[in-house]
């Protein structure tokens, strides 16, 4: 097997491009569509868009599942427009990933075939209506703290798209945190659906920022590029320590012992995360990976028919 | 700190306060605030049935369109079709609130309700024979084309009704058709556009959408005969006959049929209404089953 292409310009005029997008990194300014740019770095940020832009579509499923049967219309329609706002930020993500030169069939045909991955935590099944707030708190608010660095990210695209997403994950997160809230001042079985489905969550939950910084191969080089801001660590650490004083609100406990404020430091310390677990999930084993990417592909393929007859029309009318 | 990562803790600061981090809570029944005295003149009871006619038409609609979502063929149809849902659940939740204002929840309340709103008083805790939707929108959805031609004919009636219904002598009833005419035209539009493209696709489009429009057409059997409810309405200026809105219904749908090069089957004959009087195929038994069950089972919970 030969040893892979360096990321090294091979001619002067490589050089003085490289050199061009070296400075333009260092001086915390935008790389755009148009812009040379690394194959390294191009590879990296497809891998990464992508990535983001199938979360958002498989993530649509474990809350999708219970649009039909939500329990007020007033929630129904919450939900709704929380599911559709998903697709909206897919299709911005795929978008920026186009404009790398991407193809939006291509990557969905990739995440279908299990050659792109998407966030683990949407393997998990949704078992009651709690499990729609819990998202909404802890799923919605760990990407928040993702991806609000995101907004500064050094791709033009991907950091505009991350504005606007980060805006709506704030609301989405508000949103479940307030249904949580009712659900608290409901009834006794309420509670205990909110305090089952924050036990079933809270670890999967951190497990969203990957492995931890000496496991995570990448990170180094996407820090480099500016295409990531903070480490995984740092990222778990700020959720944990947002979500803390929120559980206390709540009247919730978060179902790890070793959970305990740290005064010197500023920090909540938390136990140890199961990652043969994560590992398991993320590798496709985990309780809903099939279900998730067989509804995928039926959406695709039971609907192959509607994409073709308008792409037929589009080119019999086009002038 | 750059200004982007303070937007998530600006919003955070700006509604503080421990029980206020959630903003946004104490929500308002949709007619919170407005007039809803019935004017001199118009039944009570006969208005609130004639609300859950429309209420009902609005609300299964949404439901049957939202079980597209997740399964729709582009991301862009994910978003209209959830956009049409949306707003068909908006013009169920103030016509089922219009129709709870009028007293027409005495049947139905259970103690057990007495905290919910009338909205979901009414889509909740009513059973099926207590529904007044029409079989055009109880029907399964089938396949895209379908669903699509099923959205043509029930946003062409839909909006041919609400257009007149502006004018209505009950204020309420006049502001949520001002409001819906809007949304309806583009539902009509987006749903006669697809039945355009799939009409003149591919031979496998033309078919579906042909078999769709064989399916759905006699689903017009019961839906331009007015119920006495909906006679006595419009002799008291607060509802339309939808025997007055059967020709332009018509005429756009030939005309849009005619467009996507499919056969306009015949017209079915006239029977008496049954949906509107509470007579439904099992599926909206089914339907209803899906939407209410997580509710039932918890009646004095709130959410």
């Amino acid at each position: 097997m030969p040893a892979p292409v360096p990321d090294r310009p091979a001619t002067s005029d490589e050089a003085a491009l490289q050199a061009r997008f070296d400075a333009t990194i260092a001086a915390d300014h935008r790389i755009e569509p148009r812009d040379w740019m690394p194959e390294g770095y191009r590879k990296t940020l497809i891998r990464q868009i992508a990535q983001h832009a199938h979360s958002e579509i498989i993530g649509m499923q474990p809350e999708g599942d219970w649009l039909l049967a939500a329990p007020s219309l007033r929630r129904k329609a919450i939900l709704l427009a929380k599911v559709q706002d998903e697709a909206g930020h897919g299709m911005y993500l795929y978008s920026a990933a186009e404009t790398l030169g991407a193809d939006r069939a291509d990557l969905t045909d990739k995440l279908i075939e299990g050659r792109q991955k998407y966030s683990s935590i949407f393997n998990y099944p949704t078992l009651t209506y709690a499990d729609v707030g819990v998202i909404g708190w802890f799923v919605d608010g760990a990407a928040i703290c993702n991806q609000v660095p995101l907004c500064r990210s050094s791709y033009g695209p991907y950091a505009r798209a991350m504005i606007r997403v980060c805006k709506e994950e704030s609301f989405h997160q508000r949103q479940g945190y307030e249904l949580l809230m009712t659900m608290m001042r409901g009834t006794p079985e309420q509670r205990a659906m909110v305090q089952d489905a924050v036990d079933r969550w809270w670890w999967p939950s951190l497990m969203m920022f990957g492995p931890p910084d000496d496991d995570s191969p990448n990170s180094a080089q996407s820090m480099a590029w500016g295409i990531k801001r903070h480490s995984n660590d740092e990222l778990r650490q700020r959720y944990v320590d947002m979500s803390v004083p929120q559980a206390d609100v709540l009247g919730v406990t978060l179902p790890d012992p070793d959970l305990t404020y740290d005064p010197d430091s500023g920090h909540y310390r938390f136990g140890a995360i199961d990652w043969t677990e994560f590992k398991r999930v993320i590798s496709g084993n985990g309780p809903a990976n099939a279900e998730r990417i067989a509804r995928r592909r039926a959406a695709r393929d039971d609907n192959a028919w509607v994409t073709e007859a308008a792409t037929a029309y589009a080119a019999k009318h086009a002038s | 700190m750059a200004h982007e990562e303070t937007v998530y803790e600006a919003l955070d600061h700006a509604h503080g306060g421990e029980g206020q981090w959630a903003f946004g809570t104490g929500f308002d029944e949709p007619l919170a605030g407005v007039d809803t005295t019935v004017p001199e003149g118009i039944d009570p009871t006969d208005l609130g049935v004639y609300c859950l006619m429309l209420g009902d038409d609005a609300l299964v609609l949404a439901q049957r369109l939202t079980e597209w979502v997740t399964a729709a063929p582009e991301l862009e149809e994910e978003v209209a079709i959830a956009n049409v849902a949306l707003d068909l659940l908006g013009q169920a939740r103030l016509l089922l609130a219009r129709a709870g204002s009028v007293g027409v929840l005495g049947r139905s309340r259970e103690p057990a309700t007495d905290s919910i709103p009338d909205e979901d008083a009414l889509a909740y805790f009513r059973d099926p024979d207590e529904f007044r939707c029409t079989a055009l929108v109880a029907a399964p959805n089938g396949d895209f084309a379908r669903t699509m031609v099923r959205l043509l004919v029930a946003s062409s009636f839909r909006l041919a009704v609400f257009t007149r219904l502006r004018e209505s002598r009950d204020p309420v009833l006049a502001a949520i058709a001002a409001k819906g005419v809007h949304e309806l035209t583009y539902h009509r539009d987006h749903a006669a556009r697809w039945l355009v493209r799939l009409g003149d696709g591919t031979e496998e489009s033309s078919r579906r959408a042909q078999d769709g429009v064989e399916v759905v057409w006699p689903l017009l059997t019961d839906l331009f005969v007015p119920t006495d409810v909906e006679q006595r309405l419009t002799a008291a200026g607060a509802a339309v006959a939808p025997s007055a809105v059967r020709d332009e219904v018509r005429d756009v749908l030939a005309e849009v049929i005619g467009r996507a090069a499919l056969r306009l089957p015949e017209w079915p004959a006239d029977t008496p209404p049954r949906g509107r009087v509470g007579e439904h195929d099992p599926e909206l038994a089914e339907l209803l089953g899906t939407l209410q069950g997580l509710a039932r089972e918890h009646p004095a919970a709130t959410w």
